[in-house]
């Protein structure tokens, strides 16, 4: 086991209508490890991995990201050290009327003083940078085309390659595949799968179809009504756990047809 | 089926009651604003005479009507600068999903509907009171207005714009400034070129009207030579007043095209 990553310690989250999310998860994560959260619907997965870069607001516990509590940090402090998570979404999340490269650009942004960044002058090394990273991704020819031109697939990768260019320790992705076809759904996890292996990124990734899960993860954690209910290997995670895991999704749909 | 019908005559009745007051209404209107068909003759053959007058259109040297027609516009242009950039400024913190506090929202929200309300010339009227006859009293009435419809606009634009897109650069560590002006900006710029050539537009015909009131520009010009019953000379100023609206127009048209076609271009 190599060095520990994040640290998530009793990590509870309750909305402000009562609705328990977290209920005192634990988790520990070892760099370079490639991490799939499963889980039915509903059951805090997304929530777990929002909390930890505080997209979304924890009600208690620690998340130790290289030694730091991220649920203490300051304004400043978090911003520093969200620079060193990058994530990845559902929906892509470009600025799709800005050219390609200038969304991979973006993942500099919390590197840039202020009024740099936000008038987007950025070096010619910095955009070198930007254009080898789209390479990486097999987009180098699509790097001067309006984001929105891309297909979802290609705009996924230039998701990912504006997450690499932040140089993280860690990334988060959040249903990365949620929307994409099969195809695409497998070009996506093996070009993330492949620069967190090259970079030594420690990565999260939500997914709910269980195939995916088993055949990238170094390590699948399962999470069902806001606890973790299993956390091992793919070859650990047999089909008992899984329909166990998934059942009461199962119940609740029988119910709602009966 | 009786109470239906008896519903029914009660409207007919009701509806013939209001009608008669309304009539009613029209006529009392009309003899208390002492508009008696008499008058409305009169007014007629004043009317051919003036017209009469107008014929054929007259430039007078001592009036520089294009000098003024020039400093109307450049009243519109400075109003409109200044509107965009503090609604602009403005608008960020009246976005709902942008704000850093709620209430700070309503308030501004308020505070450009109530600017909203006051037209104007009321606007032009108390900066003359405040700064004094010529055009800076005209430039600072057309930014407050256009403040007063721009904040709305541009809200309403940024409340649209995708939360995802601010989420991702927050979460790549960007700070608040950059959020706006790397994601929020590009995602409504379409939007926001769109509202500040329209109000451009509205602004060029308003700086004709504020002259009127004495905050410089062309309008100034027309009252004068109205009161001096100097009616070729009021025709000479309208045309040109007409000439620059319709102009600015034509460039404001022509300026949403090329936006367009430059976003065209940039989808090839």
């Amino acid at each position: 086991m190599g060095e520990t990553i994040v640290e998530v310690k009793q990590l509870n989250k309750t909305y402000p209508d009562g609705t328990v999310a977290l209920k005192n998860i634990n988790i520990k994560a070892y760099k370079g490890e490639f991490i799939v959260i499963i889980g039915p619907s509903g059951a805090g997965k997304s929530t777990f991995l929002r909390s930890i870069n505080r997209l979304s607001e924890p009600t208690g516990g620690e998340i130790l990201f290289m030694g730091k509590d991220i649920v203490k940090a300051g304004k400043r402090d978090l911003r520093k050290i969200r620079r060193n998570i990058g994530m990845i979404f559902q929906g892509f999340n470009l600025v799709k009327r800005l050219p390609t490269v200038r969304n991979v650009l973006h993942g500099k942004l919390g590197y840039m003083s202020s009024v740099k960044g936000a008038f987007g002058l950025f070096d010619q090394k910095d955009v070198e940078e930007a254009l080898d990273i789209l390479k990486r991704v097999g987009l180098e020819d699509q790097a001067f085309k309006r984001a929105d031109e891309l297909s979802g697939g290609q705009q996924q990768r230039v998701a990912i390659a504006r997450a690499i260019n932040q140089t993280p320790q860690l990334i988060l992705a959040d249903e990365p595949i949620a929307s994409l076809d099969p195809n695409s759904s497998r070009v996506v996890m093996d070009y993330l799968q492949k620069a967190c292996r090259e970079e030594g990124f420690t990565t999260f990734v939500n997914l709910h179809q269980v195939d995916f899960a088993k055949e990238y993860a170094d390590r699948i954690i399962g999470i069902k009504d806001g606890e973790v209910f299993f956390d091992g290997t793919a070859s650990q995670l047999t089909d008992e756990t899984i329909e166990a895991l998934y059942s009461k999704e199962k119940t609740k749909k029988q119910e709602a047809v009966v | 089926m009786m109470k239906n019908n008896r519903h029914m005559e009660k409207k007919k009745v009701q509806n013939t009651i209001f009608t008669v007051l309304a009539f009613a209404f029209f006529i009392f209107s009309m003899l208390q604003l002492d508009i008696v068909p008499e008058r409305l003759m009169r007014s007629f053959e004043r009317l051919t005479y003036i017209f009469g007058n107008m014929f054929p259109p007259k430039l007078n040297e001592p009036i520089d009507v294009f000098g003024a027609a020039i400093e109307s516009i450049q009243v519109a242009i400075l109003g409109t600068i200044i509107g965009i950039l503090v609604s602009f400024f403005l608008a960020v913190f009246a976005a709902k999903n942008l704000t850093p506090f709620k209430p700070l929202s309503f308030a501004i929200k308020s505070f450009a509907g109530f600017v909203r309300a006051v037209p104007a010339l009321i606007w032009a009227l108390l900066f003359i009171v405040a700064v004094g006859l010529g055009p800076t009293p005209g430039v600072l009435a057309l930014a407050i207005n256009s403040i007063g419809m721009l904040v709305k606009v541009y809200a309403e634009a940024l409340e649209e714009i995708d939360m995802g897109v601010v989420e991702a650069l927050e979460s790549a560590g960007a700070s608040k400034v950059q959020v706006i002006l790397q994601g929020v900006i590009p995602s409504m710029l379409s939007a926001f070129i769109a509202w500040s050539l329209f109000r451009l537009d509205v602004n060029i015909r308003y700086s004709a009207i504020l002259g009127v009131v004495g905050a410089g520009g062309i309008g100034w010009e027309l009252v004068k030579a109205a009161q001096m019953s100097r009616y070729d000379e009021a025709l000479m100023v309208t045309i040109v007043i007409f000439l620059m609206v319709m102009s600015a127009e034509v460039i404001s048209e022509f300026m949403k095209k090329r936006a367009n076609a430059a976003t065209a271009q940039a989808l090839k």
